[in-house]
């Protein structure tokens, strides 16, 4: 298991390093910053005086291992556009993400286990069909389309929800239905497949030959059995939703790292856009190596392999 | 069974808590006497020397006051700050103060206050962002307690339009003690609202200044307070506007904007703005001369030949609407100096093809038309431009990509906009363009003279003579190809008595509810 480990451990490194030395080339080659941050029309003077005061005009690579060494101790630089501390700018805006992350994931597990389990419970059957319509229109349909029908319905016609902003509870409903119900087939079908195995194992027959209730056997010898993978996923179905929460939190005006990356991008601040991006990388490899690490537990045909 | 019931019960209070919880119906805020308000950007800073953006200009507008005041309809300079101002000569510039205007900490606005905030505005070492309104000011003198001299560096006759648009006045003891980072959070300012809260990227929060000067030029402000909220996503603004929690928003897509205007709620009006659309060519060959590519635009039939090609009425009619109109002349039309009796390129495309076939072009030619904006128009241009043999692929890029690739001499023909920072003079366009400066693709000596020596002339008849030659000339090489003036769509609540300008800085110190 250790050895397993610290393979896993080694990859996640190389991974994450590769995304930051990737992200920050590609981010260096989609435009001059100096240009952006002078403004509309600037001479080549005011220009060239911004790239000498951000340091653009320095080696790519020079940038880059000064900026991963500052990354290292927590030091993202500061933002030349709103000249703050990124690393404050982070903080500030993570609670958001955070809370619109957990929120919607809890929505899709709310949403898909018992839609899972009602269609293992009837394979095959109009209720297998419909949890699987259900589910598949969340990934069919586009998060920020969903998210627009959502403020139509339940903003304007019925104005049951506030549209934009993050300052009640009521705020995080309309984002957290649109980003939740995304992930929703994945932990469905993952629910559904698990169940089944489980239902039609020997364990299960003894149960119902001896008379325990339907519910029971449901419930504390199927489900329990059938949800330990979807564990796993859920933890990595919440790095795509902190990635997700880009479009969902422009759209609602949710002051979170989402909002923030996109405005970023637009304004070519690109230590925010770094910060961001080796963040959330960083958080969704650690999420899908506590996964492996989970399974790995699990099942010991996995760290044998 | 009877623990079941229970369960329900609870399980169905706490969905109708729930569902009582939503049932809180949006509304205007007229009776709270509250502007709600949205824009798409936020600002960096809310000091205006550090920031660079339209909503800069706005805020600005509100919370500060410059020396002097445009009128947006007559364009007349008036005193603001400043109750007197005349030329000494053509590089000295003496400016009497209003006594009596407050600051709103309460401090009196004095002379030392409008010398420490010019001159450290044209000071290259604070390292303003905004230099191009501030440095062409030597330095500022105190004259006396409310007198002061402004000293130019050289005659700079678009003077009263900076003093009036840009370089508002800061109280010096608050700003020199706090600084830009401390200013730019927490500013203070002797306008006709002051900022009680700023929330970084979410809402600026404006208070009436009750203490406002009597007699100011911009008018009394009515509205007790406005809320300034950042909303990146159009949609979004709409969606707000439609339930009421918004009063106010702009720069509306026509399409979105039509379909608003259905909203027996609110009002859309369709108001120009002084951004222009154009095409401009790689007249100068330095794509040629530099990097060895075929360059059709150094013929001056082909630049003609797309003048007459594109169909500008039909793009400002069709896809910008409102009050959007064909232009022909390199700058806006209201401007000082925009001359409008050039040569006219009506849209001809037998014509177009006839000099293309003149150049040696007879079927035409593939190129690629570079843009940053508004796909939809570049796409009808063209179409406009294939209908006459010219066969042009499309690229929009990034602003500060295809800004590098402009200035590097890579790109020969681009379709851009200005809107000359709602600056009311020539030189704030085609001064810009046509100096010899990075973006001068023509590099038209005689142009360029005519230019330089009407920007430092103050006899204003000579100026413009001068300004209407340049523009002459640079429609008879047809260097440029002007398109059209934008359209701002101002989207608003019914209640609201609201009047767009051409300079696209809206005026809530003059709106008023009905």
């Amino acid at each position: 298991m250790l050895i397993y480990t610290l393979k896993r451990l080694g990859l996640a490194l190389i991974v994450m390093v590769t995304v930051s030395l990737i992200s920050f080339m590609l981010l260096r080659v989609s435009g001059d910053p100096a240009i952006s941050l002078a403004g509309e029309g600037a001479s080549n003077e005011e220009i060239e005086f911004v790239r000498e005061q951000y340091g653009f005009d320095r080696p790519l690579i020079i940038q880059y291992f000064e900026w991963a060494g500052r990354a290292i101790h927590g030091d993202f630089g500061n933002s030349p556009y709103l000249n703050q501390p990124v690393a404050q700018m982070l903080r500030e805006r993570m609670g958001v993400t955070m809370t619109l992350g957990i929120c919607a994931l809890s929505f899709a597990m709310i949403l898909s286990i018992p839609l899972g389990m009602l269609a293992a419970v009837r394979p095959n059957t109009w209720i297998d069909r419909i949890a699987l319509s259900i589910s598949v229109m969340g990934q069919a349909m586009p998060s920020f389309w969903f998210g627009l029908i959502l403020i139509i319905f339940f903003g304007v016609y019925l104005r049951w929800l506030p549209i934009s902003g993050s300052d009640t509870w009521r705020h995080f409903i309309m984002p957290t239905i649109a980003l939740g119900y995304y992930a929703t087939p994945a932990i469905m079908r993952l629910v559904r497949s698990g169940m089944m195995e489980v239902l039609a194992s020997d364990h299960i027959r003894t149960a119902r030959a001896k008379g325990l209730r339907w519910p029971k056997i449901l419930f504390k010898h199927t489900l329990r059995n059938a949800i330990i993978p979807v564990v796993a996923v859920a933890a990595v179905q919440l790095g795509f939703m902190l990635g997700g929460s880009i479009v969902i939190e422009s759209i609602f005006a949710l002051n979170g790292l989402g909002n923030l990356a996109w405005v970023s991008i637009s304004r070519s601040d690109l230590p925010v856009v770094q910060a961001i991006v080796l963040l959330l990388s960083t958080i969704y490899i650690f999420l899908t190596f506590m996964a492996d690490l989970c399974n790995a537990f699990l099942d010991p045909r996995i760290r044998s392999s | 069974m009877k623990k079941q019931s229970i369960q329900l019960l609870s399980i169905s209070l706490f969905i109708l808590m729930c569902l009582s919880c939503f049932l809180h119906p949006a509304f205007a805020d007229k009776k709270n006497d509250t502007l709600n308000i949205a824009f798409s950007k936020e600002l960096e800073t809310l000091d205006r020397y550090f920031n660079t953006a339209r909503e800069g200009i706005v805020i600005a507008r509100h919370a500060y006051d410059n020396l002097l005041y445009r009128d947006p309809v007559t364009y007349e300079y008036k005193g603001l700050i400043a109750k007197t101002f005349k030329w000494n000569s053509d590089t000295e510039m003496a400016i009497n103060l209003r006594q009596g205007i407050k600051f709103h900490n309460g401090q009196e606005l004095t002379a030392d206050d409008v010398v420490y905030t010019l001159n450290f505005a044209a000071n290259p070492d604070n390292k303003v962002k905004t230099q191009r309104y501030s440095s062409w000011i030597d330095h500022v003198e105190k004259t006396g307690d409310y007198g002061i001299k402004i000293i130019l560096k050289k005659p700079f006759p678009a003077a009263f339009e900076f003093l009036s648009g840009a370089n508002p006045i800061y109280p010096k003891d608050y700003y020199s003690k706090v600084g830009t980072d401390g200013f730019g959070v927490k500013p203070i300012g002797s306008g006709p609202y002051k900022i009680v809260e700023v929330i970084p990227g979410q809402k600026i929060v404006m208070e009436k200044n009750e203490n406002y000067f009597k007699d100011s030029p911009k008018g009394q402000p009515n509205i007790g307070k406005i809320v300034w909220r950042t909303l990146p996503e159009i949609n979004t603004q709409m969606a707000e506007l439609m339930t009421g929690s918004l009063d106010w928003i702009y720069l509306i897509p026509p399409d979105q904007a039509a379909k608003l205007a259905k909203i027996p709620s609110l009002t859309v009006t369709p108001a120009e703005t002084m951004r222009i659309g154009y095409i401009v060519f790689d007249a100068a060959n330095r794509s040629g001369k530099e990097h060895g590519m075929d360059n059709p635009y150094v013929k001056l039939e082909v630049r003609q030949a797309i003048n007459h090609a594109i169909n500008r009425d039909s793009i400002a009619k069709n896809l910008l609407g409102g009050q959007s109109r064909a232009v022909y002349s390199a700058c806006f039309p209201s401007q000082f100096g925009c001359e409008q009796d050039v040569k006219q390129y009506e849209y001809d495309p037998v014509k177009a093809k006839k000099l293309l076939a003149d150049a040696g072009y007879p079927d035409g030619f593939e190129t690629t038309l570079y843009g940053y904006r508004n796909r939809d128009f570049a796409e009808a241009m063209i179409g406009d431009l294939a209908a006459v043999g010219i066969r042009a692929k499309l690229m929009i890029m990034k602003y500060s990509a295809l800004r590098e690739k402009a200035r590097a001499g890579k790109a020969q023909m681009q379709f851009l906009t200005w809107g000359s920072y709602s600056i009311n003079d020539v030189s704030a366009i085609t001064s810009h363009f046509f100096e010899f400066e990075a973006d001068d693709l023509s590099r038209d000596p005689i142009v360029k003279d005519l230019l330089m020596e009407a920007d430092t002339s103050i006899d204003m008849p000579k100026r413009k003579k001068l300004y209407s030659d340049a523009l002459k000339r640079i429609a008879d090489q047809a260097y440029w190809c002007p398109m059209f003036t934008y359209v701002s769509n101002n989207c608003y609540s019914k209640d609201l008595a609201f009047t767009p300008y051409p300079d696209a800085v809206p005026r809530f110190f003059q709106a008023k509810w009905k």
